[in-house]
């Protein structure tokens, strides 16, 4: 699973961007890594030997550190992911769950225990595991961002299961496959090879910033069951036809990596993700497309519903790669209709 | 996420429900039932966990894995319709969907239990039980023979004929409409895994069925395969298709030619005139045991209808051969027992009148079960049939 990958460096960003906010919440339950200087930097030493695919090493420091503040959650923490990285996914469970169980608050090793559960194919645990996350933290976007996901493997297994029992069991057996090659062999060198070359800041890439972008702002209610839209009118088929024409193009340039050509879906009043000004989004959007090697963004169960003549909201699933990362959600599309083309005035992501 | 038409129905069954107030039956029917209503009332956890509990005991529910698929796709993002697996078949979202209003239905509107089905006009003391199947409903009900009179036990959601009801030929893939009887049991080492726990054979075609130069064969009562737990209402290529559980739950009430099962477009409760109608014909047949042992061959004869056939005899023929007969005898004695009727669906004037048969005279005895079909014409009750059963 690709997606664990990226959640784990996520996770890692947040566990250090949260450190402050951490010792506020355990006051003194929890010891900074700062409290002593020797320390602070075996830990530090750990993270970025992390960062630079050296996990023995890292595991080393973690364990050195560990020594002497055998309860740090951060470490443990850390531990957890290079246990992770290591494939010693049995050991990671163990840290992650011992990590639940002395910080019950934290939905970060809720997160990461469902992402090795999932890993293994065990979707009903971690469905457990990520309803507790989001219970810690109702607006945990990464959290909800994986229960969807897991939600939809669970459909997408009980569909199968309704229409074509035979299939069930034989895409089961192929998940298993599939997750073998991500922890044993060429997948897996992959990813070595590609964060080797990255800078540290680089592996941050679509993903992280669409997840930057849905943090604030989601709680996720439960999805009412919405009736089946009334057939559409001939005339308003093919207009959701000419919009889908453009989302499509609007992801190929996206895939080709053609900056200018994809910034010319946005319309002159599109409205950035964090009401940044249009110039400095342009210029981080223009940053993020043009550095990966390769980008593909794919569009699946695309819905386009019209508010008026001139408006419409465009949903679909969008599955992003870029080098070795892979992430997908659902994105949701405001379009507006300006002389005869349809251009993005919104874009909000989950 | 369910279609209008399912809510509507939801809605307009749930007021009588209400109004009923009965509580539900348990089983896997009822809580697929409680988790589609608790999704009616958007309470999707409830629904979840109904929907789960049901699946753990029968995994091979589809209609239940359908729903839990889209109890999930619901929480993942929003779903457009019932069935939103993605590049699902639509043929089989369909029959699901069919599936969901039928058990909804069976459950929400449930039928008076007091009321007797009107095509049971008297059962013998050996039919202990009888079955109706409502195929309008997708129902079979279980009756006991209680003085002759029956009395609901219980019911089960069936499966009946691709292509509907009023099978007349061979391949139609429909399910015949008329009063059958038990044949055999085929037991379920014996079978293809599709017959699923074994497998009732129906008298079909009958002497009616015959008569109107129906063809075909094979219509059973059986159960569904091992890997799945009920079949869409109209699912068969004729048959009448059970869950396993329920043929194994149905099988203690089934006894070979003896069993009666009634299959119905729509089942039609008994009422003061089939009352009245029973009267008439026990007096008729009594009638006509009478004119028979008083060797009153024209009175005799008056009995049968002038489209009278036994299979292999017309009227002409029948009459010119019991004059003969009779003409031989000195005396006989004709006794009547375990008489039983059934009137026939969808013929609102025929009832198969079925009993033992005491014969002796001067030269021959014997003891026969016999089966007659009556038609009113014209008032008078006749036999438009007649034959060994």
């Amino acid at each position: 699973m690709h997606l664990m990958y990226i959640i784990l460096k996520t996770n890692l960003k947040h566990m250090i961007n949260r450190s402050n906010g951490l010792a506020v919440i355990f006051a003194g339950a929890v010891l900074l890594c700062a409290s002593t200087g020797l320390h602070a930097n075996s830990f530090q030493e750990a993270g970025i030997l992390f960062k630079q695919g050296q996990y023995s090493l890292a595991l080393e420091k973690t364990d050195s550190f560990l020594a002497s503040k055998p309860g740090d959650a951060k470490a443990r923490f850390l531990k957890g992911l290079i246990t992770t990285e290591q494939g010693n996914i049995s050991e990671a469970v163990k840290i992650f769950q011992a990590l639940t169980v002395d910080y019950p608050e934290l939905p970060e090793p809720y997160n990461n225990l469902a992402a090795l559960y999932a890993s293994q194919g065990l979707y009903d645990k971690a469905k457990l595991a990520l309803e507790k996350a989001i219970h810690t933290h109702p607006s945990y976007a990464t959290a909800h961002d994986n229960l969807g996901d897991i939600y939809a493997r669970l459909a997408s297994q009980a569909y199968d299961r309704a229409l074509q029992p035979e299939r069930a069991n034989t895409t089961a057996k192929t998940k298993l496959i599939m997750i073998q090659d991500l922890y044993e062999d060429s997948a897996r060198s992959k990813i070595f090879a590609s964060m080797d070359s990255a800078a540290p800041n680089q592996a941050c890439l679509e993903p992280c910033k669409k997840l930057e972008v849905a943090a604030p702002a989601i709680v996720k209610t439960e999805s009412k069951p919405t009736l089946p839209a009334p057939p559409l009118a001939s005339l308003a088929a093919d207009k959701s036809n000419d919009i889908l024409k453009v989302v499509k193009a609007w992801a190929a340039a996206w895939s080709a990596q053609k900056v200018d050509s994809y910034l010319a879906f946005y319309a002159d009043d599109f409205k950035t993700p964090a009401g940044e000004s249009r110039t400095s989004w342009s210029a981080v959007r223009k940053e993020r497309i043009s550095s990966p090697k390769s980008i593909q963004v794919n569009i699946t169960n695309a819905t386009v519903m019209f508010s008026d003549n001139d408006h419409a909201t465009v949903k679909f699933r969008q599955s992003y790669r870029a080098n070795h990362l892979k992430a997908s959600g659902s994105k949701t599309l405001l379009m507006v209709k300006a002389g005869d083309k349809w251009l993005i005035q919104e874009e909000r992501a989950r | 996420m369910l279609p209008p038409k399912l809510i509507s129905l939801l809605l307009s069954c749930l007021l009588i429900s209400a109004a009923q107030a009965e509580p539900a039956p348990p089983g896997s029917e009822a809580l697929l039932v409680k988790s589609l209503l608790a999704i009616n009332d958007n309470q999707l956890d409830i629904a979840l966990t109904e929907v789960d509990t049901l699946l753990h005991a029968n995994p091979n529910f589809k209609l239940a894995q359908l729903v839990k698929g889209d109890l999930l796709m619901a929480r993942a993002g929003a779903i457009n319709s019932f069935g939103s697996a993605p590049n699902a078949p639509h043929e089989e979202i369909e029959g699901l969907r069919e599936e969901a209003q039928v058990r909804l239905q069976r459950v929400l509107s449930q039928t008076d239990h007091k009321l007797k089905p009107r095509f049971l006009w008297q059962m013998d003391t050996q039919q202990r039980y009888a079955l109706v199947v409502d195929t309008s409903r997708s129902t079979l009900y279980v009756y006991e023979n209680v003085n002759g009179e029956p009395s609901y036990i219980t019911d089960f959601y069936v499966t009946i004929g691709k292509l509907g009801t009023e099978k007349v030929a061979e391949g139609d893939q429909r399910t015949p409409i008329g009063v059958y009887f038990i044949k055999a049991e085929l037991p379920k080492d014996k079978l293809a895994d599709l017959y699923g726990s074994g497998a009732y054979t129906l008298s079909y075609p009958n002497e009616w069925d015959r008569k109107n130069k129906r063809t075909g064969s094979g219509i059973w009562l059986h159960g569904t395969p091992s890997d799945t737990y009920s079949r869409p209402p109209r699912a068969s290529n004729g048959c009448v298709v059970l869950a396993n559980e329920d043929l194994n739950k149905l099988a203690p009430y089934l006894k070979s030619g003896v069993t009666p099962v009634i299959i119905s477009n729509q089942m039609s409760w008994s009422s003061e005139q089939d009352l009245n109608g029973r009267a008439d014909l026990l007096e008729s047949v009594e009638q006509w045991r009478k004119d028979w042992s008083s060797l009153d061959t024209d009175a005799y004869l008056k009995h049968y209808a002038p489209t009278f056939s036994n299979g292999s005899m017309d009227y002409a023929a029948w009459a010119k051969q019991k004059q003969l007969v009779n003409s031989a005898k000195s005396w006989i004695k004709v006794g009547l027992s375990n008489v039983s009727l059934f009137a026939y669906p969808e013929q609102p004037d025929m009832v198969v009148v079925n009993f033992d048969q005491d014969y002796s005279s001067n030269n021959l005895s014997n003891r026969m079960k016999k089966r007659q079909y009556w038609m009113k014409q014209n008032n008078f009750w006749k036999i438009i049939y007649e034959g060994a059963s």
